[in-house]
């Protein structure tokens, strides 16, 4: 394999893997304040996206992205509300079955909303034809605009959940339910505000995604999938190590069409995953003990 | 105990052949058809019940099983082999009596593998894969095991589209009828077959599979390792405490119920005269999920009418467009208000919950209550 | 487990409400089938179908029905699964006793259906691409798409004139992207051009660019044919130009609609692809025997819904078209509708001018293709440099 080939592979993986990335920490930001994995992650990223584009017309870019996602962090709360919020201690199995049962509705209502057809919002910077070029190496902007908003959801998070009162809060949450709502949080509320903030992350990831994979109604479920396991890969919880992950799949996915056919690349993804998981159940940035705490 | 259950064997029985004096009757015998597939979809959902709900294990990869049975004995049985004939594989089943000619739609000599053959290897692979992923798969726990069987799924469903010996995309078709029980002096052969003119008999047999296979997991949960698959979904710590080998319980249930998945995939492949990758689709095996759900996960008779009625609806396209909208809507109303499935439901409670203090909704509750009083 | 005997009564009741009330038939209607994919992965193809359909039929019976018969035309949507196409074209046959059945959308479902068709008797008009459906013939199946191996043979025919004898395919991993890249890897051969790569992707791929890297590493290779449907063919286009690379970009058949040029944006510029005249129909000549059919098409199909029309919809407009021909000729009977759609001969529809005949059960040749290309954002005929 030549040098060159080898950089565009590497890059390609870059892009895959951010694109994956965001979809996780969406994944991770319910999941640590609830211990729920929410199956309905990817109908957020692409609610995100269409709403986005249909905001368009009427506004500037950046208010259309701002609208979308401020439309989508009520619904993700709406959904909280009607479906989560008022359960006694639910079972794992059961809120995985809600949560699917969700993101079936969102997405059956987005193809009766929006129709079977593809739509994406205008590149950010550039055109569908324009490129960087690092030596050899040409990728599209758009590509950088999805590793920066990760790199800021990272930062933001991390300032958030360690920093500020309300982010200590839902960390307390979702360490020790009880022991939270003895200290005086509002657990309800704290878990609502974390499928706010999820759906946001998840909405802004469809916008900045879109002019690259383009926004179809179904969207979300390939999405969810691939994010789903990111997320584990790296640790349910943990958001570098999301990053991390997504890259690395990403990088992996790149890489393999050199050695097998790309019908294949799926498979041959996910059977790294299970792999993965056989041999260390928590992921590859997770820690065990935390795993083995917690009685899901 | 051992009564109520033939009792409800017996009912089943009853029912099923007072559906097909009921439509020989109305002239309505078309109904046959969807119901002869829905039963086979309950033969897989009922063996789903088992694990989900005895054995506490999720599995969000069981159409991948349905998809190893059909496939692989579509493939086999359309296949042909006369071009491979010299072949010492191929001479070796010829001599064993496993190959049979036939001929196409259009006329061409056809050598492939006999149903029985090509149905036994099946589920024998079936039960292989499910022993080789359940050993470390069932280690896993809540999400972990999700994502695991998800997986699963998808690389099923990802082979079957990428492999041209499986039709990729397209499926396969033109699947023969399978011969179970050939003509014996002046009785009919037994054939599944999805021929119009079989519809009755093919009626009679897929229940007759369900029915079977509803004995044998009756059997199973009243047997002296149900009671401690009961007590797994209860607690794995306890049973394994007082002795119980609940590893070994857990893959054992695996392996049956991917069993069950893949007869219903086969004999449903013979049915409909082909199958298709949406087989092995991850929204089936939610579907799959959300019908042992709806019927309650440790109630098998309501899985079995839950999972046979809704199948049948759908498969007669009563719900159009919205098909797919109203299995998640009622995957969250059940989850939400009957957790337990929805034959549990008793309607005061659901009115009790929905309005925790009655105020202004008391007729309507009394009303209820007072037209349920006399039947209870 | 005294509630089975419960559940059970409680079920009996149910199936005997559902028996009893679905018993209506309205008498002096011919009941035209149908069954596509409206929603599910191949609804690109469904939606429109379906669309189309309903709208043709409802122009039929307001202008009084075939021969004062109104017509009902009964959609079922099989979401793309093959199973669900087989249950609902056994109730079609025998519970609705349908004259005949338009669809199904993708090959896989057609393949399925079609023994049923041929077993019952019942003409089926598939408005899928692959060719198998109607090669070798079957004595009731049809279909209206073009076929696949015109396309490519328009696309090598180009290809030779442009003097490109290396190429690379790469096709989405569904029914549409397999038949199409059968069809190119066994008629390459007759044109003297080598495939030198041949890849199937995932028709829900969000990006390509690693696939576009490995072929532009060939320096062989001429030229791409791709083929696929949204969202891929848009993403392709885009990763070749961002990458640099510069070789001609062939598409299929699937790109004709102006909303997938759209979607590439500048990367569409230059892409060459077979359509049918429909993408064209302004610039035909007027005696063009299609023209008044392709402008009444499309003037009513985008003031209904919309949007642009395309040639999957159209592929269900010409089916039920065919059809309802048939019925003015033959009348409400499955065997004689069957050989009228047989006899039709020089009927202009959407895809083509169907002449059939019982070797041909597509009707169309070649020259229902153009080819096409994309300058300054819109569908031109390609024309020879």
């Amino acid at each position: 394999m030549s040098l060159d080939l080898f950089f565009q592979y590497l890059f390609a993986g870059i892009t895959y893997g951010s694109i994956y990335a965001i979809v996780a920490i969406g994944f991770n930001i319910i999941y640590n304040t609830t211990g729920i994995i929410n199956f309905a992650q990817g109908e957020f990223v692409m609610l995100g996206g269409m709403i986005s584009i249909s905001l368009l017309p009427f506004m500037p870019l950046p208010l259309a992205i701002a609208g979308a996602v401020a439309i989508t962090m009520v619904i993700g709360a709406l959904m909280e509300i009607c479906f989560i919020r008022w359960l006694e201690s639910p079972s794992v199995l059961r809120m995985i079955i809600i949560t699917i049962g969700i993101s079936i509705l969102l997405r059956e209502s987005a193809l009766h909303i929006w129709g079977e057809s593809i739509r994406s919002l205008p590149y950010f910077y550039g055109n569908e034809i324009s490129a960087f070029t690092i030596g050899s190496v040409r990728f599209s902007p758009q590509v950088l605009w999805v590793i920066i908003a990760c790199g800021l959801m990272v930062i933001a998070l991390s300032i958030f959940f360690k920093m500020t009162p309300v982010g200590r809060e839902m960390r307390a949450c979702a360490a020790n339910r009880t022991a939270a709502l003895l200290c005086g949080i509002s657990t309800r509320n704290m878990v609502t505000l974390s499928f706010m903030l999820s759906a946001g992350i998840g909405a802004l990831a469809g916008c900045v995604m879109s002019p690259i994979t383009y926004t179809q109604y179904d969207i979300g479920t390939t999405l969810a999938i691939k994010g789903f396991t990111v997320a584990i890969l790296g640790g349910l919880g943990n958001y570098p190590g999301a990053v991390a992950a997504g890259i690395l799949l990403g990088t992996l996915e790149a890489f393999s069409i050199s050695v097998v056919p790309l019908a294949f690349q799926d498979a041959v993804a996910i059977t790294i995953l299970l792999l993965i998981l056989f041999i260390r159940p928590h992921g590859l940035f997770g820690s065990s003990e935390a795993a083995r705490l917690k009685d899901f | 105990m051992k009564k109520r259950k033939h009792l409800g064997i017996v009912g089943l029985c009853l029912l099923v052949v007072g559906i097909h004096l009921y439509t020989a009757q109305t002239g309505t015998q078309f109904y046959l058809t969807q119901l002869t597939m829905a039963a086979y979809y309950g033969l897989l959902v009922i063996g789903l019940g088992v694990l989900m709900g005895y054995a506490g294990q999720i599995s969000i990869g069981h159409a991948g099983f349905f998809a190893i049975g059909g496939y692989l004995s579509a493939a086999l049985t359309t296949h042909n082999l006369l071009p491979f004939q010299d072949r010492p594989l191929v001479e070796l089943l010829d001599n064993l009596g496993l190959l049979q000619p036939s001929v196409d739609l259009y006329g061409g000599a056809l050598l492939t593998v006999v149903p029985w053959a090509a149905c036994l290897f099946a589920m024998c692979m079936a039960a292989l894969i499910a022993l080789i992923i359940g050993i470390p798969v069932l280690k896993l726990k809540g999400h972990y095991l999700a994502m695991a069987t998800l997986g699963f799924g998808m690389i099923i469903y990802r082979i079957l589209l990428a492999t041209p010996y499986f039709g990729a995309a397209d499926g396969i078709s033109g699947v023969p009828a399978f011969t179970l029980v050939p003509a014996i002096g002046s009785f009919e052969p037994i054939v599944v077959s999805g021929a119009f003119g079989l519809r009755v008999m093919n009626f009679y047999l897929a229940f007759g599979f369900l029915i079977i296979g509803m004995i044998l997991l009756l059997n199973l949960i009243d047997s002296r390792s149900g009671r401690a698959l009961r007590s797994l979904h209860g607690s794995g710590e306890a049973a394994e405490a007082s002795g119980i080998d609940t590893a070994g319980f857990k893959l054992r249930v695996f392996v049956l119920s991917a069993v069950y998945a893949a007869l219903a995939g086969v004999m449903l492949t013979h049915y409909n005269g082909g199958i298709g990758p949406s087989e092995a689709s991850v929204m089936k095996s939610v579907r799959y999920v959300a019908l042992v759900a709806v019927g309650g996960m440790t109630n098998l008779w309501g899985i079995l009418i839950m999972g046979v009625g809704l199948t049948f609806l759908s498969l007669r396209g009563v719900f159009g467009v919205y098909d797919d909208a109203v299995f998640g809507m009622i995957l969250i109303l059940v989850m939400l208000f009957a957790p337990n499935g929805i034959l549990s439901l008793r309607i005061q409670s659901v009115l009790h919950r929905l309005f925790p203090r009655g105020s202004g909704n008391e007729p309507m509750e009394k009303q209820h209550r007072s037209a349920e009083s006399p039947g209870s | 487990m005294s509630q089975g005997i419960q559940y059970i009564i409680v079920a009996l009741s149910v199936v005997c409400l559902l028996l009893g009330s679905s018993l209506s038939a309205l008498a002096e209607t011919i009941k035209i089938g149908a069954i596509f994919a409206v929603t599910g992965p191949a609804s690109f193809l469904g939606g429109p179908a379906a669309r189309s359909a309903e709208m043709l039929v409802e122009q039929i019976n307001q202008e009084g029905g075939i021969n004062g018969q109104p017509i009902e035309l009964i959609i079922k949507d099989s979401a793309g699964s093959s199973e669900r196409a087989v249950s609902f074209a056994r109730q079609l046959i025998e519970e609705e006793r349908v004259v005949a059945i338009v669809g199904p959308s993708t090959s896989g479902e057609s393949m399925a259906v079609k023994i049923i068709a041929e077993d019952a008797r019942t003409p089926l008009i598939s408005c899928a691409a692959a060719e198998v459906i109607v090669d070798p013939v079957a004595r009731y199946v049809f279909k209206t798409p073009q076929k696949d191996s015109f396309a490519a043979q328009k696309i090598f025919a180009e290809m030779q004139r442009l003097g490109i004898d290396t190429i690379a395919i790469a096709a989405g991993n569904d029914g549409f992207g397999k038949a199409g890249k059968e069809q190119l890897e066994k008629l390459a051969p007759t044109f003297g051009i080598t495939v030198a790569a041949s890849e199937t992707y995932d028709s829900k791929a969000t990006d390509l660019s690693a696939l576009v890297a490995k072929l532009k590493a060939n320096p062989n290779i001429g030229a791409l044919v791709n083929w696929s449907i949204v969202p891929a063919q848009a993403i392709i286009a885009k990763n070749i130009r961002q990458s640099g690379w510069d070789v001609p970009l062939f598409q299929s058949h699937g790109f004709g609609n102006i909303k997938y040029a759209e979607a590439a944006g500048v990367a569409a510029e230059g892409i060459i692809f077979p359509s049918g005249r429909l993408l064209v129909a302004d610039s035909l000549p007027e005696d063009d025997p299609q023209k008044a059919m392709l402008i009444q098409y499309i003037t009513e199909y985008e003031t209904r819904f919309q949007e642009k029309a395309s040639a999957f919809g159209g592929y269900a407009y010409d089916a039920v078209n065919i059809v309802v021909e048939a019925i003015r000729q033959a009348g409400n009977d499955r065997e004689g509708v069957r050989d009228a759609i047989e006899g039709l001969q020089d009927f202009a529809g959407i895809g083509g001018v169907f002449s059939f005949s019982p070797e041909d059960h597509n009707g169309l040749d070649i020259d229902s293709f153009v080819m096409l290309t994309v300058k300054d954002g819109k569908f031109t005929l390609y024309e020879r440099q």
